[in-house]
């Protein structure tokens, strides 16, 4: 597999505002809810100096896990057009991403989870 | 869902098991009902605030009784906390949203995966949460309701909102204070504990 994903590294495409980045897309290629915890990847560090300024903000918040919701309340973009920036930088590889899942509530083992954690809290 | 034009985003999204998994729960109620404070008084990170809007073309009235065939466009705010648990492996994320009709847009999308809501109700002002109780309830979403304590004093007792809200008997109901960090913890407690009753029965009924 290509070490380096598809585009060509400072390509305009990573250098544009959120809004005209989205291209009037309003959804994402992923569709993230919003609790969606993301952590830079290796690939990620290695292109922080090559990217834009947005998804370099982007990639800098996430050196430890952080959420779509949080990523969206710190750079102060709603979550329409941060879902959009943060799936495509989940889709080159430069995030890894965790979400719950989408269509179901959690299941037994992980509600079991979440109830030990609270009580030791 | 039509697969991304990105011949790397398979892989790319699988989950990564270096990533915490995330798990949410709503914090519902009328207007300044506490929904902010139950929420920061047991966040580890200052509450944030984050926007969404939705545009769509509008049909006939809207909720300010204006008729209009234009787009309109609505923005929910939503004040939200995270909490830190187990070995770091599992962070819960708490999402405080007006209980506002127009608002659903919004909760249709934070009810997905959620584990529940908590209800918030404030004694005065019943009827504020009749939207929210209306919403998950038609849903089967889990919640519990917590009635805050505003006045000190408990101004009706817990038979007589459950009775005004008729919500069955296996909802959870219990006073709270929002402002007291084990008030919530015990809320949310309350709610993954019915929220695991719920799935086991549904589990075994299946
Ligand atoms: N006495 C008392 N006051 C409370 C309690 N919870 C909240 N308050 C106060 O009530 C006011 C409103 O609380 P918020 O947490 O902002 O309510 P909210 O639901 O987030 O409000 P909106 O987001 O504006 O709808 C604040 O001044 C709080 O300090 C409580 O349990 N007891
Ligand atoms: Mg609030």
């Amino acid at each position: 597999m290509a070490q380096q994903p598809d585009y060509d590294e400072g390509d305009a495409v990573f250098r544009v505002r959120p809004y005209a980045l989205t291209g009037g897309r309003t959804r994402a290629n992923l569709d993230l809810p919003l609790e969606t915890l993301v952590l830079c990847s290796a690939r990620g560090h290695s292109v922080l100096n090559q990217v834009g300024l947005e998804q370099r903000r982007i990639l800098l918040l996430a050196i430890e896990p952080i959420s779509l919701a949080e990523i969206s309340a710190h750079i102060d973009v709603v979550i329409g057009a941060t879902r959009v920036l943060v799936g495509d930088l989940v889709a080159s590889g430069f995030l890894e991403s965790r979400s719950g899942s989408y269509a179901d509530q959690p299941d037994i083992k992980l509600l079991e989870r979440v109830l030990d954690g609270l009580k030791a809290l | 869902m039509s697969e991304p034009p990105f011949p790397s985003s398979a892989t790319a999204h699988a989950p990564s098991p270096k990533v915490p998994i995330p798990v949410k729960v709503v914090v519902a109620g009328g207007f300044a009902v506490g929904k902010t404070t139950f929420v920061g008084s047991i966040s580890e990170i200052e509450p944030l605030t984050t926007e969404a809007v939705m545009t769509r073309a509008s049909e006939g009235v809207d909720n300010l009784g204006a008729a209009s065939t234009s787009k309109t466009s609505t923005t929910v705010a939503m004040d939200f906390g995270r909490i830190t648990l187990g070995n770091s492996d599992l962070i819960l994320y708490l999402f405080g949203t007006p209980g506002q009709e127009r608002f659903h847009f919004m909760w249709d999308e934070l009810v997905r995966g959620a584990i529940g809501a908590v209800v918030l109700v404030d004694t005065a002002r019943l009827a504020d949460c009749f939207p929210a109780v209306d919403y998950f309830e038609q849903r089967s979403v889990p919640f519990v309701v917590a009635v805050n304590c505003f006045h000190g004093a408990v101004l009706h007792s817990l038979d007589a909102v459950r009775h005004a809200l008729s919500i069955s008997s296996d909802v959870p109901m219990f006073h709270t204070d929002a402002r007291e960090r084990t008030a919530t913890r015990d809320a949310l407690l309350t709610l993954v504990q019915h929220a695991l009753v719920r799935t086991r029965a549904r589990v075994g009924a299946a």
